[in-house]
């Protein structure tokens, strides 16, 4: 087959626009996503650290119950697979201590589900980021992109699952709060939709300026994320990543992704012409030494 | 009748799997002590593997919450992949770019390519956690993930493999008819070759991409996929250097004595030279691009030192002084040191720099050790197995040599 110089200049453009458009498709598939869905307002100033969100979490999905050991705020916990959220303390000055859980935050454009190659992982169209392990082959990728290093494995088990909270999405398809927030009683958690609560942390920012750091976690951390945290500690002492990239994390993967239409379209003409010319100069080189010699070759 | 197909038969397994000896001398033949030190680390690491599947990945890795890859993607996957690099690399070498002289090493590097590539996927199977559903890549597209790039292109370039690899097999089978088919298909298989390994070789780099604040900022780059290619290209050049050589001289007997290696190592280390000193300065472009200076003076700095000038630039530097005045030896002993090189830049991204700021260190375990070692020597067993039969280090007389 010939394709000529104008053929392969069509190819070539037709390439480029399909890798532009499908790129373009992604980026908006990530940040289309709800951004007016759900979310949760957590205002660490008013948490008491009574733990009920934990308790109450386990009992939602089925978890171990939380211990209810005093000590356990003794040290920095981190979720694990029977703890889908749990409660950490710091002192805000001596005597002064603070509160906030951590849990998924249901990134708007999640890097988990964007590293999961067979959707596992997937963000629903409602909001929340769910699992479903009857497709996960267990890779655990979606560990390795996880900015905010939420989802957990179990290892003990022979058919493991990741797990992490899912916002109660069972819950909330039934109109439901999560089971958090619903028994949160002091005003610690609020349920909404995401924009308006970012109204809210902002007018309380606005309104007591000496009271809150400036700053809404989860506004923009890895993109935004569902769940939005006001405090007036650095959330760090509170075992929070506080390195994690405005940038949404899918988008640093866009652009090694565009390659592979590239390459899938341009190297077979490319090696084919280096194949040929090879071949040429060969048979020039053979041609040459047979000198007359009807030496053809199969 | 039914007596002459059974000699016929019984000459097939004595020519083609006992290499011409009886039962009892080919068992005897058997007795060497590398066969004992195989055997040694199969009794153990087969029952291991087994062991893994019956009581899962808790028991028997050392995986955490803040560790979930180990030895056995950092190791396994990652660097089986890339030292199986060598396939493509001298395959377009051979086929597309008209470098006939190579021919002769052309099929040891697509074989050692091929096992490089199965003892990867097996060792891929034992660190999934449900294996089972490997399946689902085929019909859940995540095409947003860099993963599914990587496990396309390697379900498809191990097929193409193995399509390359049967060229020698059907020589040694004797079936005519369908090896000039296969021979016939070389070419396109090459492209197809080239196509999956530039895709999932970088790919195995843009893993990393979504974890910015995770990999240190000395190996993580935006550009990680580019370097991720070009050291596969270094990885392919040093381990046909390493491996011609030594299947070469243990092989002897089996080797196309035409071939003059000491030569193709020259060439394939003034190539070698040239790619790892080129790819010395794109890392201290990362450097400058990533303005990581100032870790160099920490001990993640140091590693990073070795790892670069040990690894990288020093190799090269032989390789150029080899090529120069013929010390094949010296390029030998560089590739040596290329090919570690490869597997410690494999291993820092994947394990030892990855979540370097937590205190929390993953240690592989023992049995981890262990089953990496032993897939590494079920590749090195069947890679014996086959040359000893097959025409991989030359090529079988009773079919037409290459034009």
């Amino acid at each position: 087959m010939k394709i000529g110089r104008r053929g392969f200049f069509k190819i070539a453009a037709v390439t480029v626009g399909a890798a532009g458009a499908s790129a373009a498709t992604a980026a908006a598939a990530a940040h289309g996503a709800a951004e007016d869905g759900p979310g949760v307002l957590v205002d660490t100033t008013l948490c008491v650290g009574c733990r009920a969100c934990e308790a109450a979490c386990a009992e939602a999905n089925h978890l171990a119950p939380p211990p209810e050991d005093a000590n356990v705020f003794d040290e920095k916990r981190d979720t694990h697979e029977q703890a889908f959220t749990v409660v950490n303390r710091t002192e805000k000055a001596p005597g002064v201590e603070r509160f906030a859980k951590k849990q998924c935050m249901h990134c708007l454009a999640p890097a988990c589900a964007s590293a999961c190659p067979v959707k596992a992982m997937t963000k629903s169209p409602e909001g929340p980021v769910v699992y479903n392990p009857n497709r996960c082959m267990g890779c655990r990728y979606c560990m390795i992109a996880c900015p905010f290093d939420v989802p957990k494995y179990e290892y003990g088990s022979n058919a493991p699952r990741v797990r992490k909270c899912n916002f109660c999405a069972e819950r909330q398809a039934k109109g439901l709060k999560p089971a958090c927030t619903e028994v949160c009683p002091s005003g610690a958690l609020t349920f909404g939709k995401r924009s308006e609560l970012l109204e809210v942390a902002k007018t309380r920012i606005y309104t007591n300026p000496d009271r809150y750091l400036h700053h809404v976690y989860g506004e923009r951390e890895a993109g935004g994320t569902s769940w939005l945290y006001i405090t007036d500690v650095d959330l760090e002492q509170l075992a929070f990543r506080t390195d994690v990239p405005e940038r949404p994390i899918p988008d640093l993967a866009s652009g090694a992704l565009s390659v592979p239409p590239f390459v899938m379209t341009l190297w077979p003409p490319l090696l084919m012409g280096i194949y040929a010319f090879s071949n040429r100069r060969e048979e020039i080189k053979d041609a040459e030494s047979a000198q007359g010699k009807e030496d053809h070759h199969g | 009748m039914a007596n002459a197909t059974a000699v016929a038969q019984h000459s097939f397994v004595r020519e083609k799997i006992l290499l011409g000896m009886s039962w009892k001398e080919y068992l005897r033949s058997l007795l060497t002590p590398t066969n004992a030190v195989a055997t040694f680390i199969l009794i153990i690491g087969v029952p291991l593997l087994v062991y893994r599947f019956a009581a899962g990945l808790g028991a028997t890795t050392n995986l955490s919450q803040s560790a979930p890859w180990g030895l056995w993607i950092g190791f396994d996957m990652m660097t089986g992949i890339v030292l199986a690099a060598g396939g493509f690399t001298i395959g377009s070498a051979v086929q597309l770019f008209g470098l006939k002289d190579y021919h002769g090493i052309e099929r040891p590097a697509i074989l050692t390519a091929f096992l490089g590539y199965v003892m990867a996927v097996i060792g891929l199977l034992a660190d999934l956690g449900r294996p089972w559903n490997i399946i689902m890549a085929l019909f859940n597209f995540g095409t947003a993930s860099v993963l599914f790039e990587v496990a396309w292109c390697v379900m498809c370039y191990t097929t193409v493999l193995l399509l390359e690899f049967t060229v020698p097999l059907f020589e040694w089978l004797g079936w005519k008819r369908i090896h000039s088919v296969m021979k016939k298909a070389l070419i396109a298989l090459t492209v197809l070759s080239v196509i999956f390994s530039t895709m999932h070789q970088s790919a195995l780099g843009s893993l990393f991409l979504l974890a910015p604040t995770k990999l240190h900022p000395l190996w993580y780059t935006p550009y990680i996929f580019v370097f991720f290619f070009v050291s596969a290209i270094i990885a392919g050049l040093n381990m046909v250097i390493f491996e011609s050589a030594l299947s070469h001289r243990i092989f002897q007997s089996r080797a196309d004595h035409h071939v003059d290696v000491d030569k193709l190592t020259i060439g394939l280390g003034k190539a070698a030279a040239v790619v790892m000193f080129a790819y010395f300065f794109l890392k201290l472009q990362s450097l400058v691009d990533g303005h990581s200076w100032g870790y160099l003076a920490t001990g993640y700095g140091a590693w990073w030192l070795v790892e670069v000038v040990g690894f990288v630039l020093l190799p090269s530097l032989v390789f150029a002084y080899g090529a120069r005045n013929r010390k094949v030896k010296l390029i030998r002993a560089a590739s040596v040191v290329g090919v570690l090189g490869v597997v410690l830049n494999r291993l820092n991204i994947s394990v030892i720099a990855f979540n370097w700021n937590r205190v929390d260190r993953y240690v592989p375990s023992w049995m981890e050790i262990w089953v990496s070692i032993t897939l590494v020597t079920i590749g090195v067993l069947a890679y014996r197995w086959i040359v000893n039969r097959m025409p991989i280090l030359r090529g079988d007389p009773a079919f037409p040599a290459e034009h």
